[in-house]
């Protein structure tokens, strides 16, 4: 393409969407006027849900094609900027954008591995894989590891892990959807889910990348505004200052790290009241710690014994004529008693666990890896610097992301590109830290201390709507708040700052648009990814390479609803911990793929026995490790230098290059025609160069 | 084909700076990680070791990221491997 019309492109594209910026900032006025008018919030819920998705599936329809390199590449010619934007919102999930701040605030500084190993894997990209991917210019990430190693198994490895760490990480996506659509509409979760998946399908299922990436650039732009609105309002708020990111460090994290000295000394009177809470619940911890210690020596006599208490007490009360709350209470009990020896250990080791989390004292923010012994402390950083290699080197792996540097018209914007991504990436992720900070003083300042009979607005609508997100109750009885009387559930810190902040309800429904347009973003891209796996590197690649274009659009498509459907479906099981789902993503994505690809560039001796043995090994090692560890599986073994599960990948990666380098020396170098493509991919133009590019 | 010496030189060039560009990178990363503790008896903005983990190895990767791009584009045209249509 030449220059100048790809300049005119960009040109237009730009002009394009600063309207549709201005119109979407148009439209979330409109919606303040209309709540002002008084226009019930369930209302408002409504229209920010059906106009985003209108939106997005307006922009899939315009963009819907049927030609294979604009359906698999969006045509190569989506500029560095955009790429970047487009990157971004396919890169930041539901998690980064509602659950980041939030493990922020609960962690501290152990949280911060999300931040920098989120980042800082896009220098891995940039420096080791996009422009490579970019100079070789074909559709998907196993297109490469074909015609780099030959044949079809490195390929078929290469596309079994792309579906797994795929899938894996989209069913977090559609949990995440889900979670939003029902909670700011009232419908349903399951019904959500389809809401939702309603919105990804028509904008991926019309125009494959073409229509992806588009609307992720206009999903990038909704998620941006609708992070910064509350906390640079919050800013303001607390300071007088609109720079979040630098006050919540120069003014607001030492009256934090003040206040929570405060908490922790015992001389003060807020140190006396909160001690006073953690003595009940030390006395709770106690007690559950005897009963089970009476149900290992009693068996079923001592339930019965426990549960006989609680009737005579009911008995008691009636006796007494005590109030009906009281007696209807004391009936609770009786009927929430455990039937059962084991139903018993269950439901008294989780009173135990819970209390005892409520026993320790506040925890500073700041501090690296607090524990109470050296030992314990270097486990914790051990398992926080193996967390961010795994999830850095995972970044540099995950197929949905390197696929985007394909899309671009060349080399050099492809290297561009990647700074851009991360550009706008680090948008969001130098904001979460400090906006934990800013909610934190706001929890410690104003809520604590303040009584219990005029609870801030905000608490007492949360703790409304969900108790897993907010809950206050008054332990010691003395109507004022104690830090340790409350229990935060990370998710509501981003979705509770405009409350917080004093803002209108339009603003909250623009955060969730922004968490519902980050969830649905990624979820588009990783579906596409593993329906072009499907699609193109199975069927076209490998069962029928005669295949016409229209036929092999038309089974990517297909793939692409059975996908999204099985992906709902699986979804709408509510299967365990989403968290734990999304770092296994990383960590067998970074063992697979990244030695294999690193190598194939890097390494022109690297082979296909070597790429067999690495890929294989990579993902052997980093899934039996899962298996051995996550108390999921039910194995428990020891773990291997006390690291956790989440970051197996740290034993998988170097797997995947002992493997890499192991097998590729065994057997013959690769051919000349596989070292001319190294060549190839590593100088952005040859005189008489090959061509490796897919039209 | 064959490659000339200063295509060598070239990708010589271009692991040299990979390399420089690594290290840097493994220094605010992990370096900054093992020795946060330390770090935090220094306030800079905030205390050192939680800032570099907040913002400061943030900025630091999208540096290395541009500084990267800029001179590898240039180093294209300076050795004459760069594609013709690009700006």
């Amino acid at each position: 393409m030449a220059s100048a019309s790809q300049s005119a492109f960009n040109q237009q594209l730009k002009k394009y969407y600063s309207f549709y910026t201005g119109g979407f900032v148009a439209f979330v006025v409109i919606v303040g006027i209309l709540e002002f008018a008084g226009v019930p919030n369930k209302i408002l819920g409504y229209i920010f849900l059906a106009a985003t998705i209108l939106l997005y599936a307006g922009i899939g329809f315009m963009s819907k094609t049927a030609e294979v390199s604009e359906y698999y590449v969006a045509g190569r010619r989506v500029p560095a900027l955009f790429n970047g934007m487009a990157t971004g919102a396919d890169w930041m999930s539901a998690a980064s954008f509602i659950g980041m701040a939030g493990t922020l605030y609960l962690t501290g500084y152990d949280g911060l591995a999300f931040i920098m190993g989120w980042t800082g894997g896009y220098c891995l990209v940039a420096l080791f894989l996009a422009p490579y991917l970019r100079k070789f210019g074909q559709f998907t990430i196993p297109d490469f590891l074909g015609a780099r190693y030959g044949g079809h198994i490195p390929r078929l490895i290469g596309v079994l892990a792309a579906i797994i760490c795929s899938f894996v990480y989209v069913v977090a996506q559609i949990y995440g959807v889900g979670l939003i659509t029902s909670r700011f509409t009232g419908l349903e979760f399951s019904i959500g889910v389809f809401v939702g998946l309603g919105g990804i399908l028509v904008c991926s299922f019309l125009g494959g990348m073409k229509a992806v990436t588009w609307t992720q650039v206009a999903q990038y732009i909704i998620l941006i505004v609708a992070y910064m609105i509350p906390v640079v309002w919050l800013s303001v708020k607390h300071t007088g200052i609109p720079i979040p990111q630098i006050v919540a460090y120069t003014t607001e994290l030492p009256k934090v790290t003040a206040l929570e000295k405060e908490f922790n000394d015992k001389t003060t009177p807020k140190g006396a009241a909160e001690d006073s809470v953690r003595q009940i619940f030390r006395d709770r911890v106690a007690d559950a710690d005897a009963k089970l210690k009476g149900l290992e020596t009693g068996g079923t006599g001592f339930l019965a014994g426990e549960r006989g208490k609680l009737e005579a007490k009911v008995a008691d009360l009636k006796a007494a004529g005590a109030d009906a709350k009281a007696i209807e209470a004391a009936e609770k009990a009786v009927k929430d008693f455990p039937a059962d020896p084991a139903a018993a250990k269950k439901a008294w080791t989780a009173q135990k666990t819970a209390a005892a989390a409520k026993t320790a004292p506040v925890r500073a923010h700041s501090e690296p890896f607090p524990a109470k012994d050296e030992k314990a402390r270097d486990i914790a950083k051990k398992n926080f610097l193996a967390l961010i290699l795994c999830l850095m080197v995972g970044t540099a792996a995950l197929p949905h992301i390197l696929m985007r540097f394909y899309t671009t018209p060349s080399v050099a914007e492809a290297r561009r590109s990647v700074g851009w991504s991360l550009f706008f990436i680090f948008l969001l992720y130098f904001t979460a830290p400090a906006l934990a900070i800013l909610v934190k003083y706001e929890v410690y300042s104003s809520l604590v201390g303040s009584s219990f009979a005029q609870l801030p607005a905000w608490v007492s609508n949360w703790a409304a709507v969900d108790k897993t997100l907010m809950a206050i109750t008054d332990i010691n009885k003395d109507g004022i708040v104690q830090l340790a009387e409350i229990t935060i559930g990370g998710d509501l810190i981003v979705l509770a700052t405009p409350e917080i902040a004093g803002l209108p309800y339009v603003i909250t429904g623009l955060v969730a648009a922004g968490g519902l347009a980050a969830a649905l973003s990624t979820a588009d891209g990783l579906l596409l990814t593993i329906a072009n796996a499907l699609s193109h590197d199975v069927y076209y690649k490998m069962i029928d390479p005669n295949a016409p274009t229209t036929r092999r659009i038309l089974v990517s498509k297909t793939l692409l609803l059975v996908v999204a459907l099985v992906a709902a479906y699986v979804t709408s099981l509510k299967p365990g911990d989403i968290l734990f789902l999304v770092g296994a993503a990383f960590s067998l994505a970074a063992s697979a793929f990244f030695p294999a690809l690193v190598c194939g560039v890097f390494w022109k001796r690297a082979n296909k026995l070597g790429a067999i043995i690495g890929m294989s090994a990579g993902l052997i090692i980093c899934g039996y490790y899962m298996y051995l560890t996550y108390p999921f599986f039910g194995v428990n073994a020891p773990k291997w230098w006390d690291i956790n599960p989440i970051a197996a990948g740290i034993f998988g990666i170097p797997a995947g290059f002992i493997g890499v380098i192991f097998g590729s020396l065994i057997s013959p170098a690769p051919s000349k025609e596989v070292q001319e493509l190294v060549d190839h991919v590593r100088y952005p133009n040859l005189e008489a160069d090959i061509n490796t590019s897919a039209a | 084909m064959q490659l000339t010496q200063k295509h060598v030189e070239y990708w010589q060039k271009n692991l040299r700076l990979t390399g420089i560009l690594l290290a840097i990178w493994f220094v605010v990363t992990f370096v900054a990680g093992y020795f946060a503790r330390e770090l935090n008896e220094i306030t800079i903005i905030g205390p050192l070791g939680f800032y570099m983990g907040a913002q400061g190895a943030l900025i630091v990767y999208v540096l290395i990221i541009v500084y990267y791009a800029k001179s590898m584009n240039a180093m294209d045209k300076e050795y004459g491997v760069h594609e013709g249509e690009d700006d």
